[in-house]
């Protein structure tokens, strides 16, 4: 097996020292070390997460709220470029004094963006971030296990 | 403009390039040469800092002049750019931010290559980022020099060069010197700035109609003589059916197109973590979403102001709204109020340019250095050598962009940025999203989904309408025009995807499951990232 991957290749300077968010510093990933050995087993370790029931819930967390996102915003945008395009009397009706539909649509994009960001931002912060950082840690544990402990 | 204006502007000028080279010197003062100090600024940039410095890369003239210019020339048809260039971030946001943080290091074929054969990825991937950048590279300079010398009263074909070779020589300096580390706090000085001078401006405006947005409204829509259409869509792209198919491409392309640009994605490697990359993301779009919105109290207030055959009378384009805006609002053209917020609003104009060349020229060098070269060249070599390949590939991508730079100068700036993003979504984001999404996929269907994407959008841009066939085309003498459409997007988007589809369908490969559960448990854990 070749090892061409940039995620193996020989460490650049200067990384692993601290990262200055206040969580302590990465230890050093085990990928990068004793290759050799322990190359078939990492692939292992990423299989048998993958397949654990604390990653699926992750997974899962994260395409539940991502998915339905990404329907909802993306079709909400294209309908407003369409109408804007191919329904201009809709779009000028007056809603008060000079606003129209269209500034309010217009505006109406700004809002959800803003509130989507915001949306998503909690989403991830309560129910993803503690369980995805315990099992990167966990991850990274088992992939330093099987190359013997040392890292 | 007199020659005051172009006294303190150039001397407001020269103080953003002395500041900015003193940034470039001040952060190399004890480089290692390491690919992760020069590619990644050593990834300890704050989610705030970094949040400034992605509004940076990202708010550009085109977006300060050229949006709030289409405002004021043709109303409410110009909102429709910033809603587009905002909305895309959702997609940066949801889809690519964390996930290409975690599995990446410095490019976007890092994450694509890591499934798959690396060789052919990594040159189909490291192309498509080089075309792409270069295409964005060559707007900025064409507006460099347009507007630049506008600005300064310079309308001279050698005031337009010299911009042009000029913002090239920085670009190059502040990126091959300074690397990432220096590129961010420019990026970081700049959007500062742009977002004081856009504030400022915008509270003049609402001061100047007793805060009434309804008043400024209606007065724009008076002055502009169409009344109550200037206020809704169709001014600009309400033509026939071909116009409007052109626009939904061109909205479709901004949407997809910022998830895929390379100067964008490379600077989610600026912080250490994939929180830390969400949270930036949330800082910029905060700010972005803020800017757009006081463009569009800039153009409706550059309207109502200045009005549009003042704006029209200067610059076709409308590129020149924004200044003469400021004149006004200072005082008019013989005051010193109005001589000072011009001068600052065309150093603003200049640092912005000035700080986008060189974020993206950072980018494409790393495409060049990281993707290109270590996938074409014999053996392998130690990481340093990678740098000083990375340097020597700004300095020629620098020169490529001076050139094309010089010989695109009376394109449209917004034009060639719709099609950077149009370039953007069909040839990058296909692939970025399938890598990462789609179990299945292999290396002939991330090879096909960039090429199939990359193709189409420039052949079909060389048969449209833009290059040929029409009296404002490139060359308006031949005539090889087979395609209506100004943008692409609408058709290389898809096939961009389709060839992704039907190249990993028809392949023998069988995908790895192990690098799929490794990609997959990667970018959604970050076990591992560096």
């Amino acid at each position: 097996m070749r090892y061409d991957d940039p995620w193996y290749d020989a460490l650049a300077s200067g990384w692993g020292e601290l990262d200055g968010t206040g969580v302590p510093a990465d230890v050093v990933p085990p990928a990068r070390r004793e290759r050799e050995e322990g190359a078939m087993v990492a692939a292992d370790v990423y299989l048998e997460v993958q397949r654990s029931a604390a990653f699926q819930e992750v997974r899962s967390r994260y395409r539940r709220f991502v998915v339905p996102a990404v329907i909802v915003f993306l079709a909400w945008y294209v309908g407003y470029v369409v109408a804007a395009t191919t329904a201009p009397g809709l779009m000028a009706r007056p809603v008060a004094g000079a606003v129209n539909v269209a500034m309010v649509a217009g505006l109406g994009q700004f809002l959800t963006t803003f509130l989507l960001t915001w949306a998503y931002a909690r989403h991830a912060r309560l129910r993803r971030d503690r369980a995805a950082l315990e099992l990167r840690w966990d991850t990274q544990e088992l992939t330093r296990g099987v190359r013997g402990g040392t890292s | 403009m007199t020659g005051d204006h172009q006294t303190l502007a150039l001397l407001l000028f020269s103080a953003f390039v002395a500041v900015t080279l003193g940034i470039t010197t001040w952060v190399s003062r004890n480089r290692h040469g390491s690919a992760e100090e020069f590619y990644a600024g050593g990834r300890l940039f704050s989610p705030m800092e970094n949040g400034f410095a992605i509004a940076g890369d990202y708010m550009s003239a085109a977006s300060f002049l050229g949006i709030s210019g289409l405002i004021a020339l043709f109303g409410y048809d110009g909102l429709l750019y910033s809603v587009g260039f905002l909305v895309a971030w959702l997609v940066v946001l949801f889809l690519v931010a964390e996930l290409v943080r975690n599995c990446g290091r410095f490019t976007l074929a890092d994450v694509v290559a890591a499934r798959m054969n690396e060789r052919p990825v990594r040159i189909a991937a490291g192309t498509s980022s080089v075309t792409v950048s270069v295409l964005y590279l060559v707007a900025q300079m064409v507006g460099a020099g347009s507007l630049v010398a506008l600005l300064l009263g310079g309308k001279s074909e050698a005031a337009q060069a010299w911009t042009v070779i000029g913002v090239g020589a920085l670009m190059v300096i502040y990126v091959s010197l300074g690397g990432m580390r220096a590129t961010t706090w420019i990026q970081i000085v700049k959007a500062v700035l742009l977002l004081g001078g856009t504030i400022t401006l915008t509270v003049l405006v609402l001061v100047r109609f007793h805060g009434d947005f309804d008043r400024l409204l209606l007065t724009a829509a008076e002055r502009s003589g169409h009344g109550e259409a200037f206020l809704a869509p169709g001014l600009k792209y309400g033509g026939d059916w071909m116009a409007q198919f052109d626009f939904i491409s061109l909205g479709i392309a901004l949407v997809l197109g910022t998830a895929g640009l390379p100067h964008i994605l490379s600077r989610f490697y600026t912080v250490p973590t994939a929180r830390a990359a969400r949270r930036s993301v949330v800082w910029s779009i905060g700010l972005i979403g803020g800017f757009y919105l006081m463009t569009i109290v800039l153009g409706f207030g550059a309207a109502a102001i200045v009005g549009p055959e003042a704006v029209r009378g200067s610059n076709a384009a409308g590129n020149t709204a924004v200044p003469l805006l400021a004149l006004d609002l200072g005082g008019g053209a013989n005051s010193t109020g109005g001589t000072v917020l011009f001068a600052i609003v065309a150093a603003v104009a200049f640092a912005t340019i000035l700080a986008v060349v060189a974020g993206i020229t950072l980018a494409s060098s790393a495409s060049v250095a990281h993707d290109l070269y270590a996938s074409l060249r014999r053996r392998r070599s130690e990481p340093r050598s990678e740098v000083a390949v990375a340097r020597a590939a700004a300095v020629g991508i620098g020169v490529v962009a001076i050139g094309l730079g010089l010989l695109a100068r009376d394109l449209n700036v917004a034009f060639l940025v719709g099609l950077a993003f149009a370039v953007a979504a069909s040839a990058n984001l296909p692939v970025l999203l399938y890598s990462l999404f789609w179990r299945g996929f292999t290396t002939r269907g991330a090879v096909w989904a960039v090429y199939g994407g990359l193709i189409p959008a420039v052949g079909l841009v060389v048969l449209s309408p833009v290059v040929s066939g029409s009296p404002d085309s490139l060359f308006p003498g031949v005539d090889f025009q087979y395609f209506p459409l100004q943008n692409p997007g609408l058709v290389s988007i898809p096939l961009g995807f389709l060839a992704g589809w039907l190249g990993t369908v028809t392949s023998a490969e069988i995908p790895d499951a192990a690098k799929h559960a490794e990609t997959e448990v990667r970018s959604l854990t970050g076990a591992g990232a560096v």
